[in-house]
């Protein structure tokens, strides 16, 4: 009797069962995206209170992270940067992802020469040193987020492109995508209703991964001034405060740049976790 | 006579995700010297692990029990050392796809070499030639020319004339062959078969052919063997068992095969498909296809048992089965 | 005979089919042709409403080329595909539509030809609505129907193809071909990825469902004993080429091409009493990017004589019904055989 009553349930459970590094990645960006919408919640001051008579503090339990050069709280101004770095991990990879998805399928769908000339377009954007290239769009439209997202948007998408593009073309091969042309489906609705759902897989793993190096390029780029700008509260110019503090006051830069590695193995895991999540069954 | 090969009580499990699961099931039979015995079944009756499992070629997590004699000892027991010194010695084995059972990076020549170097006493210069012979033997044209070739030069059936070859060369007195035929066309099928009829003549070997093919073993075999679930569930000479079959499941087999003059009327075919190892009916595994079925099938399985000189079955209903007539005659 | 059966549906006239080989550098630098695998080499037959015409012939003949030639997944490079009489490269907007619900393809490997992220309701709901074959309230009403004409139980619908084992997904390829009621079933190879018994099944399905739906059916495969057994009129196919076109018991009995002859000698008999050690057909395929000349089994024909190496035999009649393309034209005549029997 009790064997048939825990059958289903086993069965049941079994299909619920996620990937470990999805729960555990899924939990990191669940809890910074609430802290990113709702940082005055979790932060013990005002992030530009400056106080001159608490000048580069080390943690103690008024300040657990310390405080800067101009006496503000490091804990409260890594609190509100997820504000910021929480909002380039998604602007900064959202088109690229949407737009180099549309294109990729296309491409791959109309394989032949189309695909041949987008091979080269895609080769003389990333000869250049992704960096390089960026840092050079961001001098010429000037400094700050919005023009951090154009630039990394002109280059980013090309990869989306060429990742859904080759599995594409592996997946219209397959005797599915000939059926829907043998059934008198328009290409339209094969690249996108057939082919798409199976070829994007690895454009989502690559989206989570590409947000956690999007935060890091955003804060880089804040490092070098070219991002956010002071005294916005965010992880890179944060870094870049206390560089000088180094030897003294290391805190400064410490737990931001924890923040960063947490923040960018969160996106990884949901990374793994989703590729194992998609895998096609057989 | 003394059977060259006597299989007995052979068991070979795999841990899986539920449980272990019983691939082969208590599968016995034997091989005469030069005698060529085929072994048939659908995708997942066993028939391939039990090639794998005599010897000893299944992978952890899977053990193999029971016993296969071999010239009075026993391969399961065996040191893995000695077992070597069997394998592709004594006993050689073919596959189905013999592009990935070639080594790509060695010229065919290296490899059928390697294996009289391992296998016989012969000096490097005999060697070379006795590798000519053996493409010789299994009809490679210009066999001379081609022993510089890679594995990749060969067309299908010259590649299964290659892996055949190499098993040849360490002159073995028993062969395993796994589907041999299954990849290549019919014009080459017949020749690879006829090839392996003529090899069994010259060197007196015995032959375990596993196929899921019944005219393979109609034009082939000796004897047969037809597994289900991982039993075996009849056994018999091949135009005994095609003449009258005793299980239901031979006889929907043999029934599910068109034959000529009966043009676009319905096949005998077996409802259902075959079931998963986890899932295995209680009872004869088969009840659920069969139409001849009773309640004691459901409950009791039947034992293989020899009815007939050289003819076994397990199936609680023979007679009746028997009685219903072969499909094919 | 009536007459609706001798009616022409789709009639093949000299189609070729090649495929590029990579032309590489070196070979364009240097000025050499450029390769192509010769896949179809004008091949012309009928098929008349309500029969089944088998087509089979060993890997590389080219029945798969052909079979998509058929439903416009390939365009022929020279000679038409007539549907009905019209050329079917010329079909465009509405009318090529029409021509793809009326003509559709099963196919192979039961493993690959499903989308594995669809459930089965979307795949037959979705041949359903771009067909407009029903109002979308009777959508669901008609997927159960269809689930039923390939004894699939209701409860398939809501299941992916992973779900189902490799016959049950051929039952689901079938009912989404019958989803737009197609006049012709193309079906390449429809059941050699399948286990014996299994075959057995779908090949009773399909017989079943020809003769309640009336359909025309073009079955592709390599397995002689299933196109004997299926099909009305039968074509034999040798390196893009059709060798011998004839009705079936006519073909197996007697054929007149020594390539018919020597694929029926190599498949296995049925009957262990009837065994041959003479092997049927020597040599292999010849390279289909440089064909031999003259007739194209002149390499492996034990009865090939000079002219055989020098002008390739047309198709031509041995019955009415019966064409062969050998230049012996007397080759496995039944009195020919007589004779030999006298003798």
């Amino acid at each position: 009797m009790t064997l048939v009553a825990t059958a289903p349930v086993a069965k049941r459970r079994a299909r619920l069962r996620l990937p470990f590094t999805l729960v555990f990645g899924g939990t990191i960006i669940g809890l910074s995206t609430i802290v990113a919408f709702f940082p005055s919640l979790f932060a013990p001051y005002d992030p530009a209170a400056m106080d001159y008579n608490a000048l580069l503090q080390p943690p103690t339990m008024a300040h657990p992270f310390g405080t800067d050069s101009f006496g503000r709280d490091v804990l409260t101004r890594v609190i509100h940067a997820y504000t910021v770095d929480m909002q380039i991990a998604v602007f900064a990879t959202l088109f690229p992802f949407v737009f180099g998805t549309f294109i990729g399928a296309l491409v791959g769908y109309a394989g032949g020469w189309v695909n041949a000339l987008f091979g080269r377009v895609v080769d003389a954007i990333i000869t250049f040193p992704f960096l390089v290239l960026v840092i050079a769009i961001v001098a010429v439209l000037g400094p700050g987020l919005i023009n951090m997202y154009v630039a990394v948007s002109v280059v980013g998408w090309v990869f989306y492109a060429r990742l859904v593009a080759t599995e594409v073309q592996v997946q219209k091969r397959l005797d599915y995508a000939h059926s829907g042309r043998a059934m008198g489906y328009r290409p339209l609705r094969i690249i996108f209703r057939h082919l798409l759902p199976n070829a994007i897989t690895p454009a989502l793993v690559y989206w989570m991964t590409d947000m956690a190096l999007a935060i890091l390029l955003g804060s880089s780029l804040g490092y070098l001034g070219l991002g956010a700008q002071p005294p916005t509260a965010e992880w890179g110019v944060q870094i870049a405060d206390g560089k000088n503090f180094m030897n003294t006051a290391w805190w400064i830069s410490v737990f931001p740049g924890v923040a960063i590695v947490v923040t960018g193995l969160g996106f990884s895991l949901v990374g793994d976790g989703l590729a194992e999540l998609l895998r096609t069954k057989k | 006579m003394i059977p060259a090969l006597e299989v007995r009580n052979l068991t070979t499990s795999f841990r899986t995700q539920n449980g272990w699961v019983k691939a082969v099931d208590n599968v016995g039979f034997e091989v005469m010297p030069g005698e060529v015995v085929g072994l048939v079944g659908e995708s997942g009756s066993g028939k391939s692990v039990t090639l794998h499992s005599i010897l000893r070629l299944v992978h952890a997590p899977g053990t193999v029990a029971g016993s296969v004699k071999w010239q009075g000892r026993d391969l399961l027991t065996m040191p893995e050392r000695e077992l070597r010194k069997v394998r592709g010695g004594e006993i050689a084995m073919i596959f189905q796809e013999p592009m990935t059972a070639l080594n790509p990076v060695l010229p065919v020549g290296i490899q059928i070499e390697e294996n009289l170097s391992a296998h016989t006493a012969l000096d490097g210069r005999q060697r070379a030639a006795r590798a000519r012979e053996l493409m010789d033997l299994v009809g490679i044209p210009e066999a001379a020319r081609r022993l510089k070739d890679y594995p990749h030069q060969f067309s299908g059936g010259m590649r299964q004339r290659v892996m055949i070859a190499i098993a040849l060369a360490s002159g073995p007195k028993l062969l395993l062959a796994d589907e041999p035929t299954t990849a290549l066309d019919v014009t080459i099928q017949d020749q690879i078969l006829k090839l392996i009829l003529d090899l069994r003549d010259e060197l007196q070997m015995g032959v375990v052919l596993v196929t899921h093919d019944l005219g393979v073993v109609a034009a082939t075999c000796d004897r047969m063997a037809v597994m289900y679930a991982g039993r075996i569930v009849e056994t018999g000479s091949v135009v005994d068992v095609f003449a009258e079959p005793h299980h239901a499941y031979t006889r929907g087999l043999l029934g599910s095969v068109p034959r000529g003059g009966a043009g676009r009327t319905l096949l005998l075919s077996i409802e259902g498909t075959p079931p998963g190892l986890a899932s295995i009916p209680p009872g004869c595994s088969f009840n659920p296809r069969c139409t001849f079925a009773t309640d004691i099938c459901r409950k009791e399985t039947p034992m293989l048992a020899e009815f007939a000189p050289g003819r076994l079955v397990a199936c609680h209903h023979h007679r009746e089965v028997a009685a219903a007539g072969s499909p094919v005659v | 005979m009536n007459a609706a059966l001798s009616q022409t549906l789709i009639a093949a006239e000299e189609v070729s089919k090649e495929f590029h080989i990579p032309h590489g550098l070196w070979r364009r630098l240097t000025g050499q042709p450029r390769l192509a695998v010769h896949a179809l080499n004008g091949v012309s037959f009928q098929i008349n409403r309500g029969e089944t015409l088998g087509i089979v012939g060993e890997s590389g003949c080219g029945k798969s080329t052909l079979a998509r030639c058929l439903v416009r997944l390939f365009d022929c490079d020279d000679g038409r595909v007539r549907f009905e009489g019209e050329d079917i490269a010329d079909l465009k907007g509405a009318d090529r539509r029409a021509f793809n619900r009326r003509v559709q393809m099963i196919f192979q490997d039961p493993y690959s030809s499903l989308n594995p992220r669809m459930r089965v309701r979307e795949i037959l709901g979705e041949a359903l609505a771009v067909h407009k074959m029903r109002p979308r309230a009777q959508i669901p009403a008609r997927i159960a129907e269809l689930l039923d004409l390939v004894r699939l139980p209701s409860d398939a619908a809501d299941k992916f193809p992973h779900e189902f084992s490799g016959g049950q997904r051929q039952r689901i390829g079938i009912a989404r071909a019958l989803a737009v009621e197609p006049d012709v079933l193309v079906a390449d190879e429809l059941v050699s990825a399948l286990d014996v018994s299994v075959q057995a099944q779908v090949v009773n399905l399909l017989l079943q469902l020809q003769e309640q739906l009336n359909l025309t059916v073009v079955f592709v495969a390599h397995d002689l004993r299933l196109v004997r057994h299926i099909s009305h009129r039968v074509a034999v196919m040798y390196l893009g080429k059709i060798v011998e076109i004839g009705p079936t018991e006519a073909l197996f009995s007697a054929p007149r091409h020594p390539y018919t002859k020597a694929l029926l000698d190599a498949a296995p008999e049925l009957d262990p009493t009837k065994r041959t050690r003479t092997v049927a057909a020597r040599g292999e395929l010849p390279s289909p990017i440089n064909l031999p000349k003259g007739c194209l089994f002149n390499t492996r024909c034990p009865h090939a004589f000079d002219r055989c190496f020098a002008e390739r035999p047309l198709l031509s009649d041995r019955t009415p019904a019966h064409k062969a393309a050998c230049h012996l034209t007397d080759f496995g005549a039944p009195s020919l055989q007589n004779l030999e029997a006298i003798s």
